[in-house]
């Protein structure tokens, strides 16, 4: 089996403010991460691959700096990986940075099966899935918490619709998108970080290595919304603060819950 | 499009009041030249706030390629879940009608299923002005492929101009599938949604992970769409009216093609739910370990509450990823929050912001939770709490 799992490098942090008076965004101390819910994804792919042959290739979109994520994937168990990377890419929102991210799975060779992340702890938006297997004109499905089985041309899973669980079959090649606690993710491997050549193993494109890329559908031009503005959330005038000892304060929260009957 | 940079204005130090100045570390320096990479989110702060002239910004060529007057109607998708009209489509109904009378469009329902009939009927009694309906025994399963084929012949044949999808596990799989089909915008779990005279839609969310809220809008495609949570705005009354007409669309054998084949659909065990708590005690990082969150818990019990988390305490593995409140967790609207240590970031306090009551205690008086709570206590919860427990169960053995 052939297996795409895209990843993203997200913020280590989120403590990203806006300062009220300048309204400059405050930083502190970011550091970066693969998102959390990928590796949910990445455990998938390897799992399968393990059980049915084939390889795991990994695909992002990001920075220079995203090459660090990806290189992990490598350690975890990827073959290689594909970053898209260059500054035509910004600014990009879902419809976008799903354009992009078709284009590089055009570059990534034959393909049965492609694994997200349910979302992203920056973006949290959970529609860069299924708008990518629509690009890709491939079957989808979203909130997958199990794998039952593939046998090469169908893969079986399991899918929270909220109020039930489906049990459904896809035809091959299809997309999945995995929740959270799907499974244990594996460590990046000590004896891979040292033999690995991640160099060789991770290429980098920019558009222009993309003949078919338009660039008008990528990065901030290829971004239906636009961000009019950014602000700090709004701030509640109307409330009551109480200080003092710890004792008059549980006095004045027992009064609260007693005045509006919960206790 | 997008940033110039004016080198020749940047020197080393320009350079890195700008790098300082960007939020996502989309600038770098190098052989005195200033470039920026993908990790640009066009926030345009490097502009807004930098050294003037040092970085402009061109805007977008883009003629207005839609006519926006073709466009007409606010829609909402009205979603069946385990045979049941799913409560956000009602909330989504009554925003629609808000957005729509201020531009005088109508309120449109897209309702798609197997014997849905009923539940268009009842539909036309929450503001809407038609629902149309696509009822087929190919949509009796929700299956990606016919619910898009669908949705999207709706779209090309009646032309709304916005669009509302409840962010459920169905909705954040349906919404992004049909905007990338039409080539439309989407913007996830908007928590306020307002309408421009000129029918744009201005959705405003929690944005870039960090402690910020955008404003986005899609000034150059139609329809637009947006996804928003169970609970974040309020459904209408029911009306003993019905205001509107059920239309029934015609099916084609497109529709029902699919390369997907339900097997089985099974009831999920009864699970604890938060988002339909009335009373939640919430903890965040102001908790030192695992073992402390039991007198939370015991404060929940006493209140009849259920208990919920913040991320960081979900990821630590204290709290089952079903008790998070936020963006990347639940949407709350309880009768009472009373959140412990928990600092208050944007996208918890999107989660839990239609409470009816939100009381916060913590140790630092610069929290971000007061600034959204009604009470706030300045202390220490490993002090209030042992103390507000002692208290409510003497006051019950009071009684």
């Amino acid at each position: 089996m052939n297996i795409i799992v895209c990843v993203k490098q997200v913020p280590g942090t989120n403590k990203v403010a806006v300062d009220p008076v300048t309204g400059v965004l405050i930083r502190d101390g970011v550091d970066s991460k693969i998102n959390p819910y990928d590796l949910f994804a990445l455990e998938e792919g390897f799992a399968l691959a393990e059980k049915y042959g084939g390889q795991v290739k990994t695909l992002s979109m990001g920075p220079p700096m995203a090459k660090e994520a990806l290189k992990e994937t490598i350690y975890m168990g990827a073959s290689e990986a594909v970053l898209l990377s260059d500054r035509k890419f910004g600014g990009a929102d879902v419809a976008a940075t799903s354009c992009a991210l078709s284009l590089g799975v055009g570059k990534m060779g034959e393909y049965d099966l492609i694994i997200c992340g349910k979302q992203t702890t920056d973006g949290d938006t959970a529609q860069v899935g299924p708008e990518l297997a629509e690009k890709l004109g491939i079957e989808h499905i979203a909130n997958v918490t199990e794998i039952l089985e593939c046998d090469g041309k169908t893969v079986t899973v399991v899918c929270d619709l909220d109020k039930v669980h489906q049990t459904a079959r896809l035809s091959l090649p299809c997309l999945i998108t995995v929740e959270k606690d799907a499974n244990t993710p594996r460590l990046p491997s000590y004896n891979r970080k040292k033999s690995m050549n991640c160099d060789e193993l991770i290429k980098v494109y920019s558009v222009a290595d993309i003949p078919e890329a338009d660039e008008k559908k990528l990065g901030l031009s290829g971004s239906p919304t636009q961000v009019e503005r950014i602000f700090p959330p709004e701030k509640n005038t109307d409330r009551t603060m109480l200080e003092g000892s710890a004792n008059e304060l549980s006095d004045s929260l027992y009064a609260l819950l007693k005045e509006r009957k919960f206790v | 499009m997008g940033l110039i940079i004016h080198n020749e204005k940047i020197d080393g130090s320009v350079a890195a009041k700008l790098i300082d100045i960007c939020p996502f570390k989309a600038l770098s320096f190098e052989n005195g030249k200033l470039s920026v990479n993908a990790a640009c989110k066009a926030c345009k702060l490097c502009v807004k706030k930098g050294p003037a002239g040092a970085i402009t910004w061109e805007d977008e060529e883009k003629k207005e390629t839609v006519d926006k007057s073709l466009w007409r109607g606010v829609c909402v998708f009205c979603e069946i879940s385990d045979g049941k009209i799913h409560p956000v489509t009602l909330e989504l109904l009554g925003k629609a009608r808000e957005l729509a009378d201020s531009i005088s469009h109508p309120v449109y329902g897209i309702l798609i299923g197997k014997n849905v009939k009923d539940h268009a009927a009842e539909l036309c009694h929450y503001g809407a002005d038609k629902i149309f309906v696509y009822d087929d025994a190919a949509f009796e399963q929700f299956r990606i492929s016919p619910y898009t084929a669908a949705f999207y012949d709706f779209i090309e044949r009646i032309k709304p101009s916005s669009i509302l999808v409840g962010a459920t596990n169905m909705g954040r799989s349906l919404a992004p599938r049909v905007a990338a089909r039409c080539g439309a915008g989407l913007t996830a779990d908007c928590t306020v949604l307002k309408m421009k005279e000129n029918t744009d839609l201005v959705q405003i969310r929690p944005a870039f992970g960090g402690n910020i809220m955008a404003q986005i809008v899609t000034p150059n495609a139609r329809p637009q769409f947006c996804t928003v949570r169970y609970k974040i705005f309020s459904a209408p009354v029911r009306s003993d009216i019905s205001s509107g007409e059920v239309v029934k669309m015609d099916i084609t054998d497109d529709m029902r093609r699919s390369g997907t084949e339900i097997l089985s659909v099974t009831e999920k065990p009864r699970e604890i739910d938060i988002s339909d708590a009335d009373v939640i005690v919430a903890c965040g990082r102001g908790f030192a370990k695992e073992a402390d969150l039991e007198m939370a818990r015991e404060l929940a019990e006493l209140l009849g509450g259920q208990l919920a988390g913040t991320r960081p305490l979900i990821e630590a593995g204290w709290l089952s990823p079903k008790r998070q409140i936020g963006l990347s967790g639940r949407t709350v609207k309880p009768k009472i929050i009373i959140c412990l240590g928990i600092s208050g970031s944007v996208q918890f306090a999107a989660g839990m912001k239609g409470a009816d009551l939100i009381v916060a205690v913590n140790k630092a008086a610069d929290a971000s939770i007061f600034d959204i709570c009604h009470v706030g206590l300045v202390g220490d919860i490993y002090e209030i709490v042992p103390q507000l427990i002692e208290k409510i169960k003497g006051g019950k053995a009071n009684v």
